[in-house]
């Protein structure tokens, strides 16, 4: 077995967390390879084509949008670090977002990238919570996101400045809906690093999608010397002595690494572990396996979206139950809360516009319901749904005339978490992951660290990040293991 | 290697680092995290280039020695010099 390749670190997965990590470690002289069991890169942000006509997988929009020269932010840190110039991002801001609750006679509350919208809307629904508010966002701000920061519910910390429960479910329902991995709530921290990006920063897009910023990161990788396997998965890690001693491939080729970097979530790593002697040096931790999974449709029409009768909103989050109830659904699908997204509603400049009309809704949905239908059921089901979730929708855009948009239509699809699963490996379908973090990134293995997903850090700038400081914590600066 | 070559190179290796920061009025007397925006991650950055590009290592418990253009030369200088000297 003297031929078996033997790298400095070996990354599971090829998304925007092991893409960065790569990078970082390719620029500083590592021998890397990523391997990626499917053929695309991107992760839960892939691309796929179908006759032709591109889509992007799950990005809404790339949050954490500052303006150019605002500095010591996510966005700033991330471009430093992997050395990309900002420009080659192609970042378009958003026009203005909405968060609806409550029907046609509920609350709306509208916000953009510049964070005095949100508050002069709080101000006019929710006169007495304005100043508390205020304080919430001053303690976000400050938030520590070390891995020893204690673990509290993000619900507990807003009651302490926000009184009133709608408010509370208002506030939560961005963050939640673009990263908790828990039901009904979030952690703390988890909340502060989504509300910052989302709300007090901002949400961008590049004009042409994730594509364009995979490509950076691959080019990137490419010019400092990373390999990159695709379609290749790894299924299992021997682990000798507690350290990982081979890893063997979905082609049954076993090779080898000074250090693991798994971006492939902790349940689905932890099920590639093989003990060739004893147990593991520590008790094993308890992760919790994820439920929160999404349907998303897609509809390609002719038109742009604001000739049929859609609001110039970029995003629409929405709820119409009494509480919000953020879950696993009992039926396939929950359609009384989700986020519709209209790609062509960014600010790409006068000169550009999408050439075709694009709306995306995003509702929960059951990944063991969706998993359990036979393929002709499954079929079936997908286009009934679709339907569901498309007129539920129109509700909140008075305009929209189903006939003129079944007219405009030139293409749709959708995604259930049976793809989910399929197509990231993620058990459950589960988007966001499990909803036990490991912050460190350090697991029983020696040799052996997580990042992505699971690590904790969220959304397309976030697992940036946590490629980022995962390599640096535990492979750059510590200098490789032997 | 003179100390204005010294100054160069690292500020080439900030340049990439930040490069949406201003360097061209830098005052090389004064702490560079005074004058341009450079957090933890940035400083470890600039240890690591120098490493990779001129193989020059710098301790942890001799970071310090960076923290401005001056002190940069007159710590970094003599190791560039030293290495110069056995190629």
């Amino acid at each position: 077995m003297n031929s078996r390749s033997h790298y400095d670190v070996v990354i599971l997965g090829a998304g925007l967390s092991g893409l960065a990590a790569g990078v970082r470690l390719a620029h500083f002289g590592k021998k890397v390879c990523i391997f990626e069991r499917h053929n695309a890169p991107g992760g839960l942000n892939s691309f796929y084509s179908i006759n032709g006509r591109k889509f992007d997988v799950g990005l809404h929009a790339v949050t954490n949008f500052v303006p150019h020269g605002v500095r010591g932010t996510a966005l700033a840190r991330v471009l430093r670090q992997l050395r990309i110039d900002r420009g080659e991002l192609d970042l378009c801001e958003q026009r203005y977002s909405r968060i609806t609750f409550g029907g046609k006679t509920g609350v709306s509350l509208n916000f953009s990238n510049q964070f005095s919208l949100f508050e002069s809307e709080v101000a006019k629904c929710f006169p007495n919570e304005v100043d508390g508010l205020r304080k919430l966002v001053e303690r976000i701000k400050a938030t520590d996101y070390s891995p020893s920061a204690p673990l509290v519910s993000a619900r507990s910390v807003i009651k302490e400045f926000i009184h009133n429960p709608l408010l509370e479910d208002m506030l939560l329902c961005v963050p939640l809906f673009y990263g908790s991995a828990q039901e009904g709530d979030m952690s703390y921290t988890q909340f502060a690093m989504l509300f910052q990006a989302s709300i007090l920063e901002g949400l961008a897009r590049p004009f042409d999608g994730i594509r364009p910023l995979i490509k950076v990161l691959i080019d990137k990788y490419r010019e400092g010397g990373g390999e990159r396997r695709m379609k290749c998965g790894v299924k299992k890690l021997t682990i000798k002595s507690g350290k990982v001693s081979a890893l063997t491939l979905d082609s049954d080729e076993e090779i080898t690494a000074d250090v693991v970097l798994s971006s492939i979530g902790a349940l689905e790593t932890q099920a590639l572990l093989n003990y060739t002697e004893g147990s593991p040096a520590h008790s094993k931790q308890d992760v919790e396996l994820g439920k929160i999974s999404f349907a998303e449709t897609i509809s390609v029409y002719k038109n742009q979206p604001s000739e049929l009768g859609f609001t110039e909103e970029t995003a629409l989050f929405f709820n119409d139950s009494e509480k919000l109830d953020y879950s696993e659904p009992k039926d396939l699908i929950d359609l009384r809360c989700g986020v519709v997204c209209i790609p062509n509603h960014f600010n790409f400049g006068s000169e550009r516009t999408m050439p075709e009309g694009i709306v995306k809704i995003t509702c929960l949905a059951n990944y063991s319901h969706w998993a359990a239908l036979p393929r002709e059921t499954y079929v079936e089901a997908k286009k009934d749904w679709y339907d569901k979730m498309l007129n539920r929708v129109l509700s909140y855009y008075p305009q929209c005339k189903s006939e003129a948009l079944l007219q405009s239509l030139v293409q749709h699809d959708m995604f259930t978490p049976k793809t989910i699963k399929r197509y990231t490996g993620h058990l459950n379908g589960a988007i966001y992951g499990s909803p036990t973090k490991n912050v460190a990134g350090v697991t029983s293995v020696g040799n052996l660290y997580l990042c992505g997903t699971d690590q904790g850090f969220l959304g397309i700038i976030g697992a940036m990040l946590s490629g980022i400081t995962m390599a640096n914590t535990h492979i750059l600066t510590k200098g490789v293991e032997a | 290697m003179t100390n204005d070559e010294t100054k160069k190179a690292v500020l080439d290796i900030i340049a990439d680092i930040a490069p949406d920061e201003d360097l061209s009025n830098l005052k090389s007397d004064v702490k560079l995290r005074d004058q341009v925006q450079l957090d933890s991650m940035d400083f470890l950055d600039i240890v690591m280039e120098l490493r990779k590009r001129h193989g020059i290592e710098v301790p942890e418990a001799e970071y310090g020695r960076l923290a401005s253009l001056d002190s940069c030369a007159e710590y970094l200088t003599p190791k560039f010099n030293a290495l110069e000297a056995k190629r």
